[in-house]
């Protein structure tokens, strides 16, 4: 039997010989000159041209030799210096409204019906806690970054990143549209992963996704912002305190910026050994963003899904968290056994049991790292009236009560800057594992993405952590 | 090599789009590059005849952006070199 | 019939009588009569029409390749439900990175009932590179030239009469952000998809070439004969005589005929599979 795809080559090949190669030459330049003629038909444009030409002002400004990179990081400390700022007051009102209000009244409604100690344990101080306190952590926060993260795309900065750091990325063997899955990262990693199907070289799209968990979600800037505005913010006067968190949390999320160029660099000369391919990114004209029309399509589209995610996350994990603190074997709970075991190679790295603990009940969702983390140090640290599990010896006082907390915790300076780098540089959560595996149905790379990070985190942590020890620092 | 030539000055033969200063105009002779990346230049308008501005140099000198069919595209510099120019045409310039 | 009747001059429309018969269904839809695909370059406000249409959220964004892989709406205009379906962008039919194919394949083989291009009106000359690819290959399309009001802040006048006239299909100006020619769209879409309208899209000179032509039409025949059905033969013998390699390899594994058959490829990640990528 002939098969008709065999012979359907064949017959191609042989006529290709014929017709020569310089058939899409022909074609490109055929619909190309037709396209501009057909365009000069159409299009009137003004006789004279505009002494200035705005686009071309900023273009200038934007991607300047001096000015390109500061004002790169300038935009980012703006847009976290506006969200710390902003998300300060909300946070603990809301803290105070869910935790303090709420959650005692529901206690003695419960109690008033009678219902026996665990389940409102298990449902008031693990499912309720742990939902409320994301919510108080993450929303006023996202509600703010969002909508101007969304604006600063919808104006066309995000291609000039992209032009400016592209050098860096070809040094490293990446693609020039890697900056844009990573910018894409910086809201959602698993997002992230799947924007990088515009690289169209495979080898230069698996180092994107690879690398896609350094640019830093928007379920771990909360934590970032959390403990920058606790621990460092603190140590300067008031004035400067929100600026110098938010000059922190941008430190990290530029050494993840340095970690993607110096992964990628590593993998193009190891696993993945090739040349940076060709690229070529078009800067779209900048569009004056619909400001009121962004503001309710991103608090409505990003920040209510994304906090919907992470209560739907929270809440089974309060279960979890309240469960293994109450289960009690041979006098102490679960939990504290887990965190006692964990507590040693905790301190190695400079963190703890709890923390470790926390990440590894946070695998679905970095955005209930900071619940846990909060809960888990209530529940084991035996604060001041936790005998039935709960948090709630809050006096909030704009933050007050979480710096407490990890104070109680036993938490240092060291403890505080080897979590935002940790909270950097570790696995990806559930939801991104799944998306890599899905866009490279390869066992080895999921698990190539997922170990990288992890041990890679091991290893920074555990080095600062020996070093700030050694020279007496901690 | 003066930085700034006149654009309306003849050229050395085999100057490619790499030699085009930001603010100079070119009008392209020949691509010398071949396979998907020849094909993705052309789907973008590159084609012999095309005119194209270089127009923007990013801050670590690479990539340049070229203003292509009233697009700005960024281009490495890989990329341009293998884009054979020449002067444009005065008719063009007007 | 001329095109010149079919095409109106752009205005808000949110309360011409024509607006009144969009029901948007967002994603609920189990049967439609006809599919609408949107096609454009990257950037153009194809999703932002996209939303407009369905009433979904389809992310948008001021930057080539916001949209990766394709989105599914309904609407009912007219008593009739159409699907639509949202496309990354694209500057070519000839492409070859991922998301691009994903459009190329649905734009060629989906067999869209109204393929509408949507193209940025500040950017006619490149815009016009696809559309006539487009029309090329369908003759049921309308052009929505979009970011109209941008062009007016540029102060670029754009005769989409005349254009309509020389690209034989109807050419709707509008501004989709704001809403504005959302109804004249529609009804260019109702008319073209029931038939009303019959678009007699202009073809390139170059493409006709007499021995081009022999060429062609002895490798279609080829193409027919082996998969039955297929739409666009012709686009795909153009495509072999150019040594496109992803079409020889959807050849040889078959998964050309799975398109012609109305399926969509394996899913998308299956064809994007980085298992090949050496170590
Ligand atoms: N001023 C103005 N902006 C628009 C209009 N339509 C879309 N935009 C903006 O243009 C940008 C691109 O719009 P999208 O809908 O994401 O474009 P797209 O064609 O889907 O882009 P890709 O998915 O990348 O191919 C967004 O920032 C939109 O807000 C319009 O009519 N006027
Ligand atoms: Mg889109």
């Amino acid at each position: 039997m002939s098969d008709p795809a065999a012979d359907l080559l064949q017959t191609a090949r042989a006529l290709r010989a014929e017709v020569g190669a310089g058939l899409h030459d022909q074609l490109a330049e055929a619909l190309y000159t037709d396209a501009a003629h057909l365009a000069d038909r159409a299009v009137t444009r003004p006789d004279e041209r505009p002494r200035f030409d705005l686009d071309r002002a900023i273009d200038r400004l934007v991607t300047s030799r001096t000015w390109g990179f500061p004002i790169m990081i300038l935009l980012l400390t703006v847009v976290f210096w506006i969200t710390i700022q902003g998300a300060n007051v909300p946070s603990s009102l809301l803290a105070t409204l869910l935790l303090d209000k709420v959650h005692p009244a529901l206690k003695d409604g419960a109690s008033a019906l009678g219902v026996p100690w665990w389940l409102s344990g298990v449902l008031l101080d693990g499912a309720y806690l742990a939902g409320a306190w994301v919510v108080s952590v993450m929303l006023p926060p996202m509600a703010i970054f969002f909508p101007l993260f969304t604006l600063l795309e919808d104006f066309g900065y995000l291609p000039r990143v992209a032009f400016n750091l592209d050098r860096l990325f070809s040094r490293a063997g990446a693609h020039g549209k890697q900056a844009l899955s990573m910018t894409m990262g910086f809201g959602c990693n698993a997002a992230g992963v799947v924007a990088t199907r515009v690289i169209d070289s495979p080898r230069e799209r698996l180092i994107a996704i690879l690398t896609n968990n350094f640019a830093v979600c928007n379920g771990r800037w909360p934590t970032l912002i959390m403990v920058s505005t606790i621990f460092i913010g603190s140590a300067v006067p008031a004035a400067l305190a929100g600026l110098v968190s938010a000059a922190a949390v941008v430190s990290v999320a530029v050494l993840g910026v340095l970690l993607t160029f110096a992964v990628s660099w590593f993998l193009s000369r190891t696993m993945l050994k090739g040349q940076a391919s060709v690229f070529s990114l078009e800067l779209p004209p900048y569009r004056p963003p619909r400001i009121w029309q962004t503001l309710y399509t991103s608090v409505i589209d990003r920040t209510l899904i994304v906090l919907w995610r992470a209560v739907t996350m929270a809440v089974p994990a309060g279960v979890v968290i309240w469960t293994i603190s109450n289960v009690h074997v041979g006098g102490e709970s679960v939990a504290e056994h887990l965190v006692s075991l964990l507590d040693g190679f905790g301190w190695l790295l400079g963190l703890n049991g709890v923390i470790l603990l926390a990440y590894i009940v946070a695998i679905p969702a970095n955005e209930i790292i900071i619940p846990t983390i909060l809960m888990l140090t209530v529940l084991t640290a035996r604060l001041s009236g936790v005998g039935q599990g709960a948090g709630v010896m809050f006096e909030l006082e704009s933050g007050n009560a979480i710096r407490d907390i990890l104070h109680a915790g036993g938490w240092t300076t060291l403890t505080a800057i080897n979590l935002m780098l940790f909270s950097l540089i570790h696995n990806p959560c559930s939801t991104t594992i799944l998306t890599i595996y899905h866009e490279t149905r390869s066992l080895k790379w999921t698990a190539v993405a997922t170990a990288l990070p992890l041990l890679l985190g091991f290893a920074v942590t555990f080095t600062l952590a020996t070093a700030a020890r050694l020279l007496g620092w901690a | 090599m003066s930085l700034n030539p006149d654009p309306g000055h003849e050229q050395p033969a085999q100057r490619t789009l790499a030699d085009l200063q930001p603010g100079e105009t070119a009008e392209v002779v020949a691509l010398h590059s071949d396979g998907a990346e020849r094909r993705r230049l052309m789907d973008l308008g590159i084609v012999p005849g095309t005119r194209i501005i270089a127009e923007l140099r990013s801050p670590l000198r690479d990539p340049v952006a070229y203003r292509v069919r009233g697009a700005l595209i960024a281009l490495r510099q890989s990329q341009a070199v293998q884009i054979e120019i020449r002067s444009p045409a005065p008719e063009m310039l007007s | 019939m001329t095109m010149t009747t079919n095409t109106l001059p752009g205005s808000a429309c949110a309360t011409c009588p024509m607006n009144r018969h969009l029901a948007r269904l967002g994603v609920s839809m189990d049967s439609w009569d006809y599919v609408v695909a949107l096609a454009g370059n990257p950037n153009t406000g194809k999703s932002t029409v996209f939303n407009a249409l369905t009433g979904l959220r389809q992310h948008t964004g001021n930057w080539p390749g916001k949209t990766v892989a394709r989105a599914e709406g309904g609407f009912e205009y007219g008593e009739k439900r159409y699907k639509i379906v949202d496309l990354p962008g694209t500057y070519s039919l000839l492409a070859t990175s991922a998301d691009e194919e994903i459009a190329r394949d649905f734009i060629l083989f989906g067999q869209p009932d109204v393929t509408v291009i949507v193209v940025d009106a500040t950017r006619l000359e490149r815009n016009l590179n696809l559309a006539l690819q487009v029309l090329e290959i369908t003759d049921k399309a309308v052009l929505a030239l979009n970011l109209m009001d941008e062009a007016r802040r540029h102060r670029l006048v754009v005769d989409e009469r005349r254009l309509a006239r020389d690209l034989g299909v109807p050419v709707v100006p509008m501004s989709a952000r704001r809403g504005e020619g959302v109804g004249e769209l529609l009804q260019m879409v109702h008319g073209v998809a029931t038939g009303e309208i019959r678009p007699r899209p202009h073809r390139l000179a170059s493409t006709r070439d007499a021995a081009l032509d022999r060429v062609l039409s002895q490798l279609v025949a080829r193409v027919e004969a082996a998969f039955p059905g297929l739409p666009n033969a012709r686009w795909v013998a153009l495509r072999l005589l150019d040594d496109d390699a992803s079409i020889e390899s959807a050849i040889r594994d078959g998964s050309l005929g799975d398109l012609s058959r109305g399926l969509q490829t394996a899913p998308v990640a299956e064809r994007l599979a980085l298992t090949g990528v050496a170590s």
